[in-house]
């Protein structure tokens, strides 16, 4: 057994957190930051932040991950990074020249109150920041939140780059939240078939899943430009996908500059997919295309088509609070039982939310933010699941108890698909339930008796 | 196109190669990467000085990591029967968890925790009003879980910055336990410049807290710790798997697939063979000086070089039983490495290799590479220290710099009652005499031909320019690094936790490692870069229907 010291007996843990369900805020930060064209990630703190975050986003997919470090020591941490800070400025535009630097910060230079507006405006002084070269930051605290606030809060620092002219450029801002390249790519393809012009940020498609072709750019052609962001303050609205990851920065926008927002969830399953693009009709005053009912019917018709397999089927989660939402919709709508549902981001609204949409399902739901992996396992232990949905972690639960398990989620590291192939919107749906059927019925042809084995399913 | 000029290695004259890495950085980066960027003149006879674990220039994308990476991740993190806690925000111990491929198995005792991750996971309250009361409780609560034999703590950077004593909270849960060892490693990510100072760190509480607890004398004629070996991708195995059949026994590991009991009864041994120098050389003298168990350097990585060590440990005890097991092993299991040595040479022979890889294996890897027949053009190492590029005897001329003597220095003396020299020193004179060497390292540099590149701390602005300039048939270095040199079409090796192979250690790690290679630099996919219509842009007939 690989988590063979688990227990059944569930005992209050008050300050022990075992295999945890989240991680720190600077990761977050740094995802969101690679989604700006020609942006260097900075981490101001001590190299091995950067370093772990590099390699986490690196194993995941299976991409170069560029970001710098202010590379603290002894003696930064006693008397502050600032100049480091300045330090790693002057060289990361001599060396790399990129468009940005998105410097967030770590426990380390939180702890020792490091002020990063006060160092950018030192660096602008000094003149160390080129003309037409930009120095955003966010304060990323590890101890707070989780990689998932982390995220958000980068993003908050790149609606700050707006500069309204005064004259609306008829495009509406989608803030995607943390989802993955390929679901980005989804979101665009989505709003361009409804014929709304927009704004994304941030944007990794074209960043983190790059071609191979013999040529290294540090700076990849993807990614939002400076120009779109500076610009997100003169558009129509703003559609926040995600309260957690995408929701600050919409009501930054609108508080700042009143552009106004609307904060939906994340598009994944049927009903979070319908309201996004019901959202996008109503503001652009568009028809829905044909084509794009056509793929909703097919994501109605699969659910038709294999139903037997999904109901009453009870299913454990583990994710970031914005994704579970919508997948815990998306499997009760298609009347799963999700049972156990943990984040490992605090959050009461959470919990609240999962109870709403839950609440009708007919059985106990165990449900908890600040949660770990540790206690959704003791969760299965007592009560069984047929389906567990987590990221790679989740494995060692799943070979542990057996139970069949989609990766879905952040970290995967031992599995390929998710730069490529979205979870977003009706296709993505349809890629969700192939992959839950494919582990449901790959279980069943192992488990079934010989008389029973079936040709057809 | 990529392909057809990457078959043959561009003519750079080295010293070219080094203004080319200097010329874009501002004139002060400049003169201190010329310090670590050494091109390398042993046939000299004389080993110019390389600048080695200074500080890595802020912004400056660096390889290197933070002491708790060297600490928890590198040498607490491989142990199976310890709860390797981590107080601070959760990040830290996330990061650590499992992604070191470090393999265990559960052992009779079944005792393994290697795939949980323990962390305090501060709040801001924590940091506000200290964390200490939270650190007790995490302890108190692993103990009542799981009632280890061992409960580690380790301090990630807020810890040091706001006082928390984890040493004294350490104590006193080990004394209110009695029954479960507890102790501290103040190890936060800023101490030190590199991962370096954890493994300092960590050699001196494990010495201090651990090894020595366990008097009891284990069975075994020839009786060994094999030191800084981690056992990534299953190399401690096939170590263990060879050392068995001679009839060596493993005493302890530092610290692949390690046991609490194995560090504690480390000093029962009667010689230290030490794998990763950078590492793990701290304990290796501590236990030399307070038990008085000799040390020799080895290397199990290479068949050749594995032979070469087995021989070095049988000539060590000097009995011929072993001398001629030894012999005896060796007979058996080169064959097959030849057989596919002979096999996969014919493809990989002069190819060239670049590697930038920890404090050791950027030189254990080179005799790899040169058992297929393969130069390695450049190489260095992310954190070393100026004795693993040069060799123990510039140990010392090293001028102490601030960061490093921030780091604790064990004063250790021989135990009153359990110092006992497992040699006479007219048995080590002889020894010394016939060719036999204790306590030695000759570095990296003297083993490199003249006019290969010698670079400390590499950077990824550095790796991109050599791979453009020098070309190398196959780069090798860490997960940050992989990606950015495949997309130039040089397939790239991970030297840290092997991609998804291994065993590389031993002799059929070495069959595995020649497989690996051939079939890294002789993948079809990097032939496939440019698509037709890339490679013949314009278009010169008309389609040729059928």
């Amino acid at each position: 057994m690989l988590l063979r010291h688990t227990p059944k007996e569930i005992t209050e843990r008050k300050a022990l957190t075992i295999n945890p369900a989240k991680t720190c805020q600077p990761i977050g930060a740094m995802y969101a930051a690679l989604g700006v064209h020609g942006c260097l990630p900075h981490s101001h703190g001590s190299q091995g932040c950067c370093a772990y975050h590099r390699s986490a986003l690196t194993r995941h997919y299976k991409e170069p991950v560029s970001a710098s470090t202010s590379s603290f020591t002894e003696g930064a941490s006693v008397f502050g990074g600032q100049a480091n800070m300045l330090q790693a400025i002057n060289n990361i535009f001599t060396v790399y020249n990129p468009e940005v630097i998105a410097v967030h910060t770590t426990c380390l230079s939180e702890t020792i109150g490091d002020d990063l507006p006060q160092i950018k405006k030192k660096a602008e002084t000094e003149g160390k920041i080129p003309a037409g070269k930009h120095v955003i930051s966010a304060s990323t605290p590890s101890y707070s939140g989780s990689h998932v606030t982390g995220f958000s809060n980068m993003v908050k620092a790149m609606a700050d780059m707006a500069e309204p002219t005064g004259k609306k450029n008829g495009k509406v801002n989608i803030i995607p939240g943390w989802v993955e390249p390929a679901d980005m790519e989804e979101i665009k393809r989505l709003t361009s078939m409804v014929g709304v012009q927009t704004i994304l940020f941030p944007d990794t498609s074209g960043v983190l899943n790059g071609p191979l072709s013999g040529e290294y750019k540090m700076f990849p052609d993807g990614g939002t430009t400076v120009a779109e962001l500076k610009s997100s303050g003169d558009s129509i609205g703003t559609l926040a996908l995600g309260e957690w990851c995408s929701a600050d920065a919409a009501r930054f926008l609108d508080k700042a500059h009143k552009v106004p927002c609307s904060v939906l969830d994340m598009p994944f399953g049927l009903k979070a997919t319908d309201r996004f693009i019901d959202a996008l009709r109503t503001v652009a005053g568009v028809t829905v295309p044909d084509e794009l009912s056509m793929e909703r019917g097919q994501l109605v018709d699969l659910i038709s088509d294999m139903h037997q397999y999904f109901y009453k089927k009870k299913v454990a989660l583990a994710g970031d609070p914005d994704q579970l939402i919508a997948m815990t919709e998306f499997l009760v709508s298609i009347d799963m039982c999700p049972v156990h549902i943990v984040t490992g981001t605090p959050g009461k609204k959470f919990e609240k939310r999962i109870r709403e949409i839950t609440k009708d399902m007919g059985c106990e739901v165990n449900v908890k933010a600040k949660g770990d992996l540790f206690q959704l396992h003791q969760w299965i232990k007592n009560e069984p699941v047929d389906l567990l949905i987590c990221n790679t972690y989740g494995k060692y639960i799943a070979r542990d108890e057996d139970i069949p398990l989609v990766r879905w989620g952040f970290p995967i590291l031992d599995r390929q698909g998710h730069q490529y192939f979205p979870t977003v919107g009706y296709k993505g749906g349809l890629r969700l339930l192939e992959k839950i059927l494919g582990v449901i019925m790959d279980r069943k042809d192992r488990d079934d008796p010989e008389e029973t084995f079936e040709l057809v399913l | 196109m990529a392909t057809a000029t990457k078959k043959k290695m561009v003519q750079w004259d080295p010293a070219d190669v080094k203004a080319e890495l200097l010329k874009k950085y501002p004139p002060k980066v400049a003169r201190k990467r010329a310090k670590q960027i050494m091109i390398n003149e042993a046939l000299e006879n004389e080993t110019p000085a390389i600048s080695a674990n200074v500080r890595t220039t802020p912004g400056i994308i660096t390889m290197r990591g933070c002491t708790y990476a060297g600490c928890k991740g590198v040498i607490m993190g491989p142990t199976r029967d310890i709860v390797n806690l981590v107080h601070g925000p959760i990040g830290c111990s996330f990061y650590a968890w499992l992604t070191r491929r470090n393999q265990t198995d559960a052992g009779p005792d079944g005792e393994n925790y290697i795939n949980y991750c323990f962390s305090t996971d501060m709040q801001e309250q924590d940091i506000i009003f200290g964390g200490e009361k939270k650190l007790e409780t995490a302890i108190q609560e692993a103990y009542d879980l799981f009632h280890p034999k061992s409960i580690a703590v380790f301090a990630t950077c807020p810890v040091g910055l706001i006082g928390d004593d984890i040493h004294t909270v350490t104590a006193n849960m080990k004394e209110k336990f009695g029954d479960c060892n507890v102790y501290a490693f103040s190890c936060e990510g800023y101490k030190g410049v590199s991962q370096s100072a954890g493994h300092h760190i960590a050699n001196n509480q494990v010495f201090r807290h651990i090894v020595g607890e366990n008097d009891e004398e284990k069975p075994g004629k020839y009786k060994i710790n094999l030191l800084g070996e981690y056992n990534i991708g299953g190399d401690g195995f096939e170590i263990d798997r060879i050392f068995s059949k001679c009839g060596i026994t493993c005493i302890s590991t530092f610290s692949g697939n390690s046991t609490y009991d194995q560090f504690a009864s480390a000093h029962t041994a009667d010689l230290n063979a030490v794998m990763c120098h950078r590492s793990i050389n701290y304990v290796a003298d501590m236990l030399e000086t307070k038990f008085g168990i000799p040390w020799i350097k080895v290397n199990f990585i290479g068949a050749d070089s594995t032979a070469k060590s087995l021989r070095k440990i049988a000539k060590y005890f000097g009995d011929q039983e072993l001398i001629d097991k030894v012999e005896e092993v060796i007979a058996e299991e080169m064959p097959e490495v030849e057989v596919s040595r002979g096999d996969v040479r014919t493809r990989t022979e002069g190819k060239t290799a670049m590697m930038f890889v920890g404090g050791s294996r950027a030189h254990h890897y080179q005799d790899l590479f040169s058992e297929m027949g393969m130069k390695t053009i450049s190489a260095g190492y992310e954190f070393a220290h100026r004795d693993d590029y040069e060799g123990r005897q510039v140990i010392p001329h090293i001028k102490l710099d601030a960061d490093s003597r921030n780091i604790e220095e064990l004063e250790v003396e021989a135990d009153e009652t359990r110092y006992k020299p497992r040699k006479s020193a007219k048995e080590i004179e002889a020894l010394e005499e016939a060719g036999y060497q204790f306590k030695h390292y000759d570095g990296l540099v003297p083993g490199m031909d003249k006019g290969t590149i010698i670079i400390d701390d590499l950077n990824q602005y550095e790796a991109e320019k050599l791979v453009e300039l020098m070309k190398p048939d196959i780069f090798c270095a860490g997960i940050k690094e992989k990606y950015s040199i495949q997309k130039l079409g040089v397939p790239m090796k991970q030297l840290h936790s092997y991609d998804s192979g291994g065993p590389y250690a031993g002799f059929k790690g070495a069959i595995n490692f020649y497989n690996e290679i051939d079939r890294l630099v002789g993948s079809k996919v990097w032939s496939y870069m440019k698509a037709p219509w890339q490679e013949n842009p314009q278009l010169s007939a008309t389609y040729g229907w059928e």
